[in-house]
């Protein structure tokens, strides 16, 4: 197929040759743009892709060869930046971490891979959502070094047992799939949601910060960390391997027995 | 903050007496009162339904029975009020996570509460005043 004057073709012209060993996998995904649709829509493409291809490659193929409108972010493409979170059928992943030869159907099934924005953000256009709602959560447990008195003139202390306290949630890299994975943020986004939760975890455990009083608070309200229910959808969709659900329940002993 | 703000140093900002801990509460009582009615429950049913007889030996006089001591009056009245209150602020969360207006939201804890109210109240009440001689 030559790019002719479609009115959908990719943004870098014609398709590239396909390699060997290369496998036609279907890419289904969950489209929409406010300006022609009233509801989401399914589109379809059949692409040529080596297993070793990432979902990221597959979502370039189509805007760069057949669909140039198909809209999504990504940055790094190597799993730091936290840009590309997505539905990939039916869980939350990063498309620049998973691979296509963990998706293929046993035998000689053909393939098809789902595609949705992340669930519970409003979708601006197709896999790009709004993570304003996300990013005020996450403000709202103040994630940032809070202390009181005066500076000490050299850099604060801290002992290897303190540092590992709250080391798995430093790794949080924002690209909202925890929390876009809970059910209970999918129903009611007034829960701050895991990721706001990590993040108040890696300052509440952290021996140099003073503010944990402030965040548990925060923390104890209505939306707080009691609206959590311990589905562990967080901890499976974490890129990073955060053990997220644990970091919740952390938080929820640190306020039961006043004790951080 | 001013670096000459030294009038209260380490002090958070927030006084811990503002804290509201009703959910926490709400919480840690669903844990207590789930471990109390596994006990009281499954001894309920035990009774009832497979100790001499079962189902089968169970009529007025067996009720009354039971309710002659403080023991199992007291069994019942737990059992009748851990489940209720259990019951209601777990439904309490899923109105709370799945009622989308608030006016829905409202008018089902309105409702829940009213029935929670009721059936604890008619519950006691007859636990209470339960009359082994009644006579019609």
């Amino acid at each position: 197929m030559t790019a002719t004057a479609e009115v959908s073709t990719g943004s870098r012209g014609n398709q590239p040759p396909v390699p060997d060993g290369a496998i036609t996998v279907t890419l289904k995904i969950r489209r929409f743009n406010s300006e022609f649709d009233d509801e989401p829509r399914w589109d379809s493409f059949e692409i040529p892709a080596l297993p070793s291809d990432r979902v990221l490659n597959l979502l370039h193929y189509v805007k760069w060869y057949i669909d140039g409108t198909l809209t999504f972010r990504r940055s790094c493409a190597h799993g730091i930046c936290g840009s590309d979170a997505m539905r990939i059928n039916g869980v939350n992943r990063l498309a620049c971490k998973v691979l296509l030869k963990d998706l293929l159907a046993g035998g000689d099934k053909p393939t098809t891979i789902t595609i949705e924005p992340i669930k519970g953000l409003p979708v601006h256009k197709d896999l790009l959502v709004d993570m304003e709602p996300f990013f005020e959560a996450f403000k709202a447990v103040k994630p940032y070094l809070i202390t009181y008195g005066n500076e000490p003139t050299r850099e604060r202390v801290q002992s290897i047992a303190d540092r590992e306290r709250f080391d798995d949630t430093t790794k949080c890299i924002l690209c909202a799939a925890c929390t876009t994975s809970c059910p209970v943020y999918w129903t009611e986004g007034s829960y701050f949601g895991p990721a706001a939760i990590v993040n108040a975890h890696r300052f509440i455990f952290d021996s140099r910060d003073e503010g944990a009083e402030e965040r548990l608070d925060i923390l104890n309200d209505i939306d707080g960390v009691w609206r959590c229910r311990t589905t562990f959808n967080c901890t499976d969709a974490c890129p990073r391997g955060i053990q997220v659900t644990k970091a919740i329940q952390e938080v929820k002993r640190a306020l039961l027995f006043k004790r951080v | 903050m001013s670096e000459l703000t030294l009038a209260r140093p380490r002090t958070p900002r927030r006084p811990a007496a503002r804290r509201n801990n009703f959910e926490l509460y709400s919480w840690l009582f669903m844990r207590i009162s789930g471990v109390a009615l596994v006990v009281l429950v499954l001894g309920h049913l035990f009774i009832m339904n497979i100790l001499d007889g079962g189902v089968h030996r169970i009529n007025f006089g067996f009720v009354a029975g039971r309710w002659a001591s403080p023991f199992w009056q007291f069994w019942d009245l737990a059992m009748l009020w851990l489940a209720q209150i259990h019951g209601g602020n777990g439904l309490r969360t899923v109105i709370n996570d799945y009622a989308r207006k608030d006016a829905t939201r409202f008018w089902l804890k309105v409702l829940l509460y009213c029935s929670m109210v009721l059936i604890i109240a008619l519950g006691t009440y007859v636990i209470f005043t339960f009359d082994p001689n009644i006579t019609d």
